[in-house]
């Protein structure tokens, strides 16, 4: 462990919590093209940070400590989460401390405390987003975990940064047939954990269809920014797991100088320009589930990661 | 070895007595509450402290077992004693979890409900010291001896409030299906002995049985201690005994009696038979998976907090079990590194599964003595009256949820890390299905994760249900003491989980000959490589404290962070009541849809004309209906066969008698 | 880990592929898309058989492939879709298990087929050897698809898949069958189309529906 790898470590993680927001007006910009609607600017989510911060926050009368804890909390496991993702290079300290199953296990602890603070007030509203949110929570959370599990059988590790380092590393071409199925498990998981449209709509306020806003409705001002915020940066993880896994070119090496960080950043804000602009096509293209047909959609995701283990175990004997 | 050599064990013994030294102490004034709770039950803590630490220094490196033969027991059949690594450490979890549990108990306990205290007292003690010498007993006559008074006695606290008509069907159940299962287990020693009729534990190791008959001696066994762990189809007693004991005990039987039936499982399949061929570890496996879903998919749907409680455990079991198939799976294929590991998530899961399942169910005591209410539909907000067991047991929800940094997801963590070392079984079939078992595990976790928000947030969260949980008040101290210490455990496992692999190592080495990786700092594990995987929960807490700090500084230091209190939003729909909050059943409705063929539903719907509506619901076990039923039908029915030789003559019972003697010496000749 | 040539990586993507069609076509509700999703597996096969023919040297199966694209992609689908609109029956299905449940036993019967494919694929010394599995895996996944349908159209749809199964295998473990067998299957299958296609009409006729269900009613009791 040295002063680069601390520093890129730190600055891998502030870069998230930073762009996280750019990540979003992106989608939100492309969507709105495809629909023909005249777009909001890009950086409209700082703007509605500094406005949400700026704010008195509205507390209802017997809120708990656990209601105004949780936004912290989420936030900070979403900044931690992105500190062990190799984003830019895969000289990660913290790494070490925590593999991905540590990291699925902080969205799990994320989602928990979210869910609990949606409880806390006591709500219509609030409890049945918790609800649901659990749902799609305990499908969608072992099917990312099968899905890292086939890049874990196929490398021998759990540390995201020594998958993608081995990837790297790989001389040729090595098509992995167990990769196109995780592939498309992970797509669906990362289109329920983020609220995106054939699960959720995250534009929504429609009380009986909302799922993620549900459990937001009584926060306010800073903890609503912070929330958000949190949101947003879950997808950024999101998105860059799903890079590490399936395009993870570009990623500065352990080996490489300093320079190749620059030239990682670089590969990152490309990658995050054509995903963020699939997401949007996806989204577009789709239409919004039945609440009921949520369950069938992830569990298709979860056996689709377990086939991808299967396949993996056949064809490699 | 010489007894004189011996140092552990007569301390040990010695703590055992003292403990039913204490029970009896509890007859002499049997309705005083300063003598039995807050004497003798606080002496209990200091008993098992020290059992734990006795525990704890036989898993220390260079302990060399200690066997001791006792001058107890029939004539020509003397109690033997031994203490290994493997019963150092189910010593030191019940020591330490039982300590929690009697600071507790001293407070819990008082006058007036069902027996007096100082019976309780007695139970209590006697069926610590059962358990005890259980894990101590090194012949089959003396386990059998112990394992019966640990029955008999937690039978009793089960019926604590034996007027109630449940509580005496479900002490009726419990007591049955734990005879049941000691049945097997005799029959298992029976087959053990290997035809030498020697009843020790050194004879059964040293016996050679054909692989049919250790095939029979192992599925002997598994129903046995399956029967008094709860794996299904053998669960049934659990999610009735649980909630009628009262809390503490539900405590013991949960956290405590259910490990020792894995000990026993543990004693028998690597111990005394060695391991065996890889379907025993399959079978044990498949069991495992299938009660774990079972058990996590049940829980979600209860609506009674102790019933929820209780089926939860049926899926942390499940998850044990499933670990030590695993082990025994690949101890079969000689892979020893990855048999240490699944065995080390499977002791790590049990001490966890102790440590969190106990502190709540210690919590609904608290909730039920504040509350008096079990059932979730009339809880809710206690948060705001109760902020002490509030906040104590959202470390175990959490912990149980297996959310990191605590405890519940470093065992997790290894079983998974376990399913992963697998693919290079030389066996297609097994080959195949292990990663399916990560799966169900990855599923059962998450399962867990939904299971614990209910329960916390039916119960701690919202508004109260009903009125008069406005009056409910926060625990004693020595409730509070109680709980204090099992949820400290939850987060120094979770943050220093080296220290308790360290532990682990000697308990593998002894049944699998090798040990897991040691990882490079107390707070540091890596059990197989640290390029593969590890894992700090010191680090995790440290990293997550500091951004969430850092967050809390800088909102606070940009903005002026006013707070102003108002009525709830909630889409500005104006007249709220506590009703419409969602309730038990509605958090459990999404399961119920999905996992619709796992239940039985009973449904009653209103009519549209009905003065006062009432929607119920029922969910059975299918268990229950499918198997347990017919089999009663059966045994009735087979019952009525045999009475037809009833006949009420005397001539006629003389004429058996006198045939039986005929066909006996038709035998001998 | 082993390093395979590119033709056999390919083909085990290839393999891959129709897997998850197969599992696609499970989770399918709607008859158009299963239509279609026949017909791309169809396109697969079609792209595996030419490149076994192409790495592995055999001109027949350029033949095959052919035939493959001419029958599986273009003309089945295409009767199939004019029957579906002749028929009226476009919408929505519910099968008669639940999805979730039907994708589970088919995960099941993917298990039970690699595992009985693992010792007889170690015999066979193709390149193509290991994806044997998959191809008994998909034979079974459409039977299961036949038995949990209850419209008329899916069972042949189902039918066709597993002849594509059947085909994969064949090209898999043996590099394909004599061309005189799979041009009589061919026809075989094109003539079976066309007798369901007469009788789904006949079954209209008698119960006005194309549901299952109403066979029921034949039964004596």
């Amino acid at each position: 462990m040295n002063a680069l790898a601390l520093l890129s470590q730190l600055g891998g993680a502030v870069l998230a919590v930073a762009l996280a927001p750019v990540l979003a007006g992106w989608v939100a910009q492309c969507r709105a093209w495809l629909q023909n609607r005249s777009a909001p600017p890009l950086l409209q989510p700082y703007r509605s940070l500094r406005k949400l911060f700026r704010k008195d926050a509205a507390l209802a009368t017997y809120a708990s400590p656990l209601f105004r804890a949780t936004p912290y909390v989420v936030f900070g496991t979403m900044a931690m989460a992105a500190a062990i993702i190799p984003s830019v290079t895969t000289d990660l300290p913290m790494a070490r401390v925590a593999d991905a199953i540590a990291l699925v296990g902080l969205f799990a602890t994320a989602r928990v405390f979210m869910a609990l603070a949606a409880m806390d007030i006591g709500t219509v509203f609030g409890s049945m987003g918790a609800r649901r949110e659990m749902m799609i929570g305990f499908l969608a959370e072992p099917a990312l975990l099968m899905v890292l599990f086939n890049a874990f059988l196929m490398f021998g590790s759990t540390a995201l940064p020594t998958v993608v380092e081995d990837i790297l590393n790989t001389k040729g071409l090595m098509l992995q047939p167990s990769l196109a199925f995780a592939g498309v498990a992970f797509v669906m998981v990362l289109l329920a954990e983020n609220a995106r449209i054939p699960i959720d709509n995250p534009a929504t306020h429609l009380e009986v269809t909302m799922i993620h806003e549900a459990m937001l409705l009584e926060y306010s001002a800073r903890h609503l920014a912070l929330m958000e915020w949190a949101s947003w940066l879950k997808l950024f993880n999101y998105a860059c797991i799903g890079f590490a896994l399936f395009v993870p070119w570009g990623i500065a090496l352990h080996a490489n100088g300093p320079l190749a960080l620059l030239f990682a950043v670089a590969w990152l804000a490309a990658k995050l320009v054509v995903a963020g602009a699939v997401l949007a096509v996806i989204e577009t293209v789709s239409a919004k589930l039945r609440i009921f047909r949520a369950p069938e959609f992830l569990s298709m995701a979860f056996l689709l990661a377990v086939l991808g283990l299967l396949v993996h175990l056949l064809l490699q004997s | 070895m010489n007894p004189f050599f011996a140092t552990h064990v007569p301390v040990l013994l010695g703590l055992v007595f003292a403990w039913l030294v204490l029970g009896l102490a509890g007859l002499v004034r049997s309705h005083r509450i300063t003598w039995v709770a807050y004497t003798l039950f606080p002496l209990g803590a200091l008993v098992a402290m020290g059992i734990a630490a006795v525990g704890f220094s036989a898993l220390a490196d260079g302990f060399v077992a200690e066997q001791v033969i006792l001058p107890l027991g029939l004539p020509d059949l003397p109690f033997h004693i031994r203490l290994d690594a493997l019963s150092g450490f189910f010593l030191l979890l019940l020591g330490s979890v039982s300590a929690g549990i009697s600071v507790f108990a001293a407070g819990y306990f008082r006058a007036g409900e069902g027996a007096s205290p100082g019976l309780l007292c007695l139970q209590y003690h006697t069926f610590l010291a059962s358990m005890a010498m259980v894990i101590l007993a090194d012949d089959a006559y003396l386990f059998m001896v112990a394992w019966e008074t640990m029955a008999l006695s937690s039978y009793f606290l089960v019926t604590t409030q034996h007027r109630i008509p449940e509580i005496q069907r479900a002490g009726f159940l419990y007591l049955l299906m734990a005879h049941v299962g000691a049945l097997a287990l005799l029959l298992c020693f029976g087959v053990l002995q290997g035809g030498s009729w020697l009843m020790t534990f050194d004879a059964m190791r040293g016996a050679t049985l054909s692989p049919v008959w250790a095939g029979v001696a192992f599925g002997l066994a598994l129903f046995g201690f399956g029967a008094k762990a709860g794996l299904v189809p053998l669960h049934v007693w659990l999610p009735e005994a649980h909630p009628a004991a009262p809390s503490p005990v539900s405590a013991m039987m949960s956290g405590l009696m259910l490990k020792v039936a894995i000990y026993g499982l543990l004693r028998v399949s690597f111990d005394l038979l060695h391991g065996g061929p890889w379907w025993w570890g399959m079978l044990t496996l498949v069991l495992g998976l299938g009660t774990a879903l079972f058990g996590a998919v049940f829980a979600a749907v209860q609506t009674d907090m102790k019933r929820l409680l209780a089926y939860s455990s049926i899926e942390n079991i499940g998850l044990i079990a499933a670990a030590i198939g695993l082990a025994l799976l690949s101890y079969a294929f000689d892979m020893r590194l990855l048999a240490a590991l699944a065995l080390t998530a499977a002791l790590l899961h049990a001490l966890n599964h102790a440590l969190f399942k106990s502190l709540l169910f210690l919590a609904t005591g608290s909730v039920l003595h504040a509350t008096h209410e079990r059932s979730l539909g009339k809880l809710g907000g206690l948060i705001r009256r109760m902020p002490w067991v509030a906040t104590l047991a959202l470390i175990g929800t959490l912990a149980l949820a297996g959310l990191p940094p605590l405890n519940g997801f470093v065992s997790e963590w290894l079983l998974l890390q376990a399913f992963l070392s697998t693919p290079s079984i030389p066996h297609a079939f097994v080959n195949m299905i292990v990663p399916v078992g990560a799966a169900v595990v990855a599923l059962t976790a998450a399962l867990a994760g939904y299971v614990m928000v209910k329960f916390y947030g039916v119960i701690f969260l919202g508004q109260p249900r009903e009125p008069s949980l406005m009056q409910a008040h926060d625990a004693g101290w020595l409730e509070r003491v109680g709980l204090g210490w099992l949820a400290l455990g939850c987060i120094l496992i979770g943050v220093f989980p080296q220290v308790a692999l360290n532990a682990i190592a000697a308990v593998t080495r002894v049944l699998v000959g090798t040990v897991i990786q040691r990882g490079p700092a107390p707070w540091w594990i890596a059990p197989v490589a640290r390029e593969q995987a590890s894992y700090s929960g010191l680090w995790l807490l440290l990293g997550m404290a500091g951004t969430i700090a850092v967050m809390f500084v800088l909102v606070r230091r940009m903005y002026h962070g006013r707070v102003r209190r108002t009525p709830p939003w909630n889409c500005g729909y104006p007249a709220l009541t506590p009703r419409m909050q969602d309730t038990a059943e509605g958090f459990g409705q999404p399961i119920r849809h999905m996992f619709g063929p796992f239940f039985r539903i009973a449904r009653e719907l209103p009519a549209p004309d009905d003065r006062a509506p009432r929607y119920r619901i029922q969910i059975d076990d299918r268990c229950w209906h499918g198997l347990y039923l017919p089999l009663a039908r059966a045994v009735g029915w087979l019952a009525d066969a045999v009475s037809v030789l009833q006949r009420g003559r005397l001539a006629v019972y003389l004429m058996y008698s006198f045939l039986t003697l005929l066909v006996l010496l038709v035998f001998v000749l | 880990m082993p390093t395979l040539t590119l033709a056999t990586q390919f083909l085990h993507v290839l393999a891959a592929g129709l897997l998850m069609i197969s599992f696609g076509m499970l989770a399918q509700r709607r008859t158009r898309s299963l239509i279609v999703l026949l017909a791309w597996q169809g396109a697969v096969l079609t792209a595996s058989t030419l490149l076994v023919a192409i790495s592995a040297h055999l001109p027949d199966l350029y033949y095959s492939a052919a035939l493959t694209l001419v029958e599986k992609v273009w003309l089945m689908p295409w009767i199939l879709m004019r029957l579906m609109r002749r028929l009226g029956i476009e919408g929505d299905s519910d099968p008669l298990v639940n999805i979730p449940t039907l994708m589970l036993v088919g995960l099941g019967l993917v298990i039970f087929a690699f595992g009985l494919a693992q010792p007889i694929s170690s015999l066979a010394t193709t390149v193509t050897r290991q994806t044997l599995g998959i191809a008994m895996a998909v034979i079974l996944l459409a039977f299961l698809m036949m038995i949990a349908r209850h419209k008329a159209v899916t069972q042949v749809i189902g039918f066709l898949a597993m002849e594509n199964g059947l085909f994969f295998a064949a090209t898999s473990t043996t590099y394909g069958m004599p061309m005189v067998i799979e041009l009589g299957i061919a026809l075989d299958l094109l003539v079976g189309v066309f007798i369901f296609g007469i009788f789904f009409f006949q079954i209209r006729e008698q119960f006005d529906s194309l549901d299952l269900h109403q066979l029921e009613a034949l039964k004596e009791d």
